[in-house]
C-alpha cells in the first residue's frame, strides 16, 4: 500500500471490516426532534449563505454588510469570469431575498453572487458559472430564487447540485408553479420551495407529494427594495429565502448535519408533520 | 429546408396575415385584464438579437402608445420575471421613486401593482405577460397566482405559434424562391371558392403526376 493510500481514512468505495470503527459516528439527535431543539436560540451565526441572484444592495438597512460580493460576466474570450461586484443590485430581486434572510438569521454571513441583470444573452452560462463558483467556495447554504428551462444546462446543474450535496452545501431553489420543466429545483439533491399563504415567516410545510418538497411563506411578504425602502410582494422567489434562512438557523445550532439529515430535521419539524410546537 | 420547415413555410403562406396574430395577442391581454378586473395588461416579447423586451400587445392603459416600445431584457419587474422564470406579484410600486419615474417617462402611466409571469414554451422563455393594477384585495391568494400561471401557459402557446409563423414567413421572404412559389400557390388555393378550388386541385394533382412519374 502506498503511503498516500495509507493516509486515506477509507478506501473510496468499500468498507473492510477493520475499517468500521473508523467511521463510527455519534448520533447526537434527541429521542424526539422538536422545533425547540432545531431552532430555539438560533441566529444563523457561523453559517455562510450565498444569494445567487441580481446582486445585493449592502447599504439597505434591512440587509446590512455582506461578507463578499462578486459578479459573473462573459469575458472578452467568451468565457464566464468572476470578479468583485462594485455595482450592488441591478434590479432589486437579490436585495429582496437577502433582506428576508437577514431578518430571520441576523448573524449569518451573507455573500452575493450576481448572475442576473446583464441581459438574457449568455445568462445560462453565467448562472452555471456563478453556481459553480459558489459551490467551490463551500458555502453552507446557497439561495437560488431562479430556475432555467434550458435542457442543455440540466446535466451540468445536476452535477453541481450533487457536488454541493456531498460536500454539505445546501442548495435551496424556487419551484415553478407553471406546467414547464425547469431546473435545478426538480433535483432530489436540492431543497425545493413553493409558497404558502400564511404570515408566519418561520412556518413551513413538508409536501408529501413532491417534486416540490417544502412550502414556506411567499405571499404578501415585506421586502427590502431598491432605494432603501420596502415593498410587499408575492412569489416562490420570496418563499425560497425563507426556507434558506430556516436551513441557516438549523445549521447554526447543528453544524454537523449533512443535507439529508437536515432534510429529515426539516421534515420532522414541519408544521404539518409534528412541528414540535 | 427540412420537411418541417417546408410545411411551416407553406402553412405560413396559408395562415397569412400578421394582423390575425396581433388580434390573437390583443385578445389574450384583453382576457387577462378582464379575468383579474385590472386596469391594463400587456405582453412583452423577447427580441433575442437585440436582447430587449418589446411591447407586443396592450389592453387598457398605454394601449395607444406602448406597442413597439423596447427596454433591456433583464431590467425592471418584467426583466426579473424573464430571467428568473418566476411569476411575481408586487404591490405598491409607487414606493419606489426610480421605478415610478422611469415608467412614467416611458409610458405616461404609473402602475401601482404588477402581476408578472414568464411566457415559457417548452424550454424557451418567449417573453412576459403582465397584469397591472388589479383591484386591491386583502390577502392575495395563491389561487390567483395559479390562475395567472395557467393563463400564461395558454398565452405562451399562442406566442409560440406566432413566432413559428413569423420565422417561416421570414424564410419565404428571404429568397427561398421555390418554396415561396408553393406557399403562394397554397395561399391562393385556400382563397378560392369551392368549385374553382376543386378544379385547381385536379390541375395540381395532374401536375404532381407529371412531376413524379
Amino acid at each position: 500500500m502506498s503511503e498516500g493510500a495509507a493516509e486515506r481514512p477509507l478506501p473510496a468505495w468499500s468498507l473492510p471490516a477493520d475499517a468500521v470503527d473508523r467511521i463510527r459516528l455519534e448520533a447526537p439527535w434527541p429521542e424526539r426532534v422538536t422545533r425547540a431543539w432545531a431552532l430555539d436560540g438560533a441566529t444563523g451565526e457561523g453559517v455562510r449563505i450565498c444569494v445567487l441572484d441580481s446582486g445585493v444592495d449592502a447599504k439597505h438597512p434591512k440587509v446590512g454588510a455582506l461578507d463578499e460580493a462578486v459578479a459573473v460576466s462573459i469575458g472578452e474570450d467568451g468565457e464566464p469570469q468572476v470578479a468583485p461586484d462594485d455595482q450592488g443590485d441591478l434590479s432589486g430581486h437579490g436585495t429582496a431575498c437577502a433582506g428576508i434572510i437577514r431578518a430571520l438569521a441576523p448573524k449569518a454571513s451573507i455573500a452575493s453572487v450576481r448572475v442576473l441583470g446583464a441581459g438574457m444573452k449568455g445568462s445560462g452560462q453565467i448562472l452555471l458559472a456563478g453556481l459553480r463558483w459558489a459551490v467551490e467556495q463551500e458555502f453552507h447554504v446557497i439561495n437560488m430564487s431562479l430556475s432555467t428551462t434550458k435542457r442543455e444546462f440540466a446535466d451540468v446543474l445536476h452535477e453541481l447540485a450533487d457536488t454541493a450535496y456531498f460536500q454539505r452545501t445546501i442548495l435551496v431553489a424556487s419551484a415553478h408553479n407553471m406546467p414547464v420543466e425547469s431546473y435545478p429545483w426538480r433535483f432530489s439533491s436540492v431543497i425545493s420551495v413553493g409558497s404558502h399563504e400564511e404570515e408566519d415567516s418561520l412556518r413551513f410545510y413538508y409536501n408529501p407529494d413532491p417534486p416540490v418538497e417544502f412550502f414556506a411563506r411567499g405571499v404578501d411578504v415585506e421586502l427590502a427594495w431598491m432605494g432603501g425602502g420596502t415593498i410587499r410582494a408575492t412569489g416562490n422567489s420570496f418563499a425560497t429565502p425563507h426556507m434558506s434562512a430556516i436551513c441557516t438557523l438549523v445549521l447554526s445550532k447543528h453544524p454537523h448535519l449533512t443535507p439529508f439529515q437536515l432534510k429529515s430535521v426539516l421534515h420532522l419539524i414541519a408544521d404539518n408533520v409534528g412541528g414540535g410546537r | 429546408m427540412t420537411e418541417d420547415g417546408f410545411r411551416a413555410a407553406v402553412a405560413a403562406g396559408v395562415a397569412g396575415a400578421d394582423d390575425a396574430y396581433a388580434s390573437l395577442l390583443k385578445s389574450v391581454v384583453e382576457v387577462a385584464r378582464a379575468i383579474f378586473g385590472a386596469k391594463a395588461s400587456s405582453i412583452m416579447l423577447l427580441d433575442e438579437d437585440a436582447d430587449e423586451l418589446v411591447f407586443e400587445a396592450v389592453a387598457g392603459e398605454g394601449e395607444e402608445s406602448l406597442i413597439g416600445t423596447r427596454f433591456p431584457s433583464s431590467t425592471g419587474v418584467a426583466g426579473w420575471t424573464l430571467v428568473t422564470r418566476q411569476a411575481l406579484v408586487i404591490e405598491d410600486l409607487t414606493n419606489d421613486p426610480r421605478h415610478a419615474r422611469a415608467v412614467a417617462e416611458g409610458t405616461g402611466y404609473v402602475p401601482k401593482g404588477i402581476m408578472s409571469v414568464p411566457l415559457l414554451a417548452d424550454e424557451r422563455a418567449l417573453g412576459v405577460l403582465q397584469v397591472l393594477d388589479r383591484p386591491q384585495r386583502p390577502g392575495f391568494s395563491l389561487q390567483e397566482m395559479d390562475l395567472l400561471g395557467l393563463f400564461a401557459n395558454q398565452a405562451a402557446i399562442a406566442v409560440d405559434l406566432l413566432q413559428r409563423s413569423r420565422r417561416a414567413k421570414a424564410v419565404l421572404d428571404t429568397g427561398a424562391g421555390d418554396i415561396a412559389v408553393v406557399a403562394r400557390l397554397a395561399a391562393a388555393l385556400d382563397e378560392l371558392d369551392e368549385g374553382k378550388r376543386d378544379r385547381a386541385l385536379r390541375l395540381l394533382e395532374a401536375l404532381e403526376g407529371v412531376l413524379t412519374h
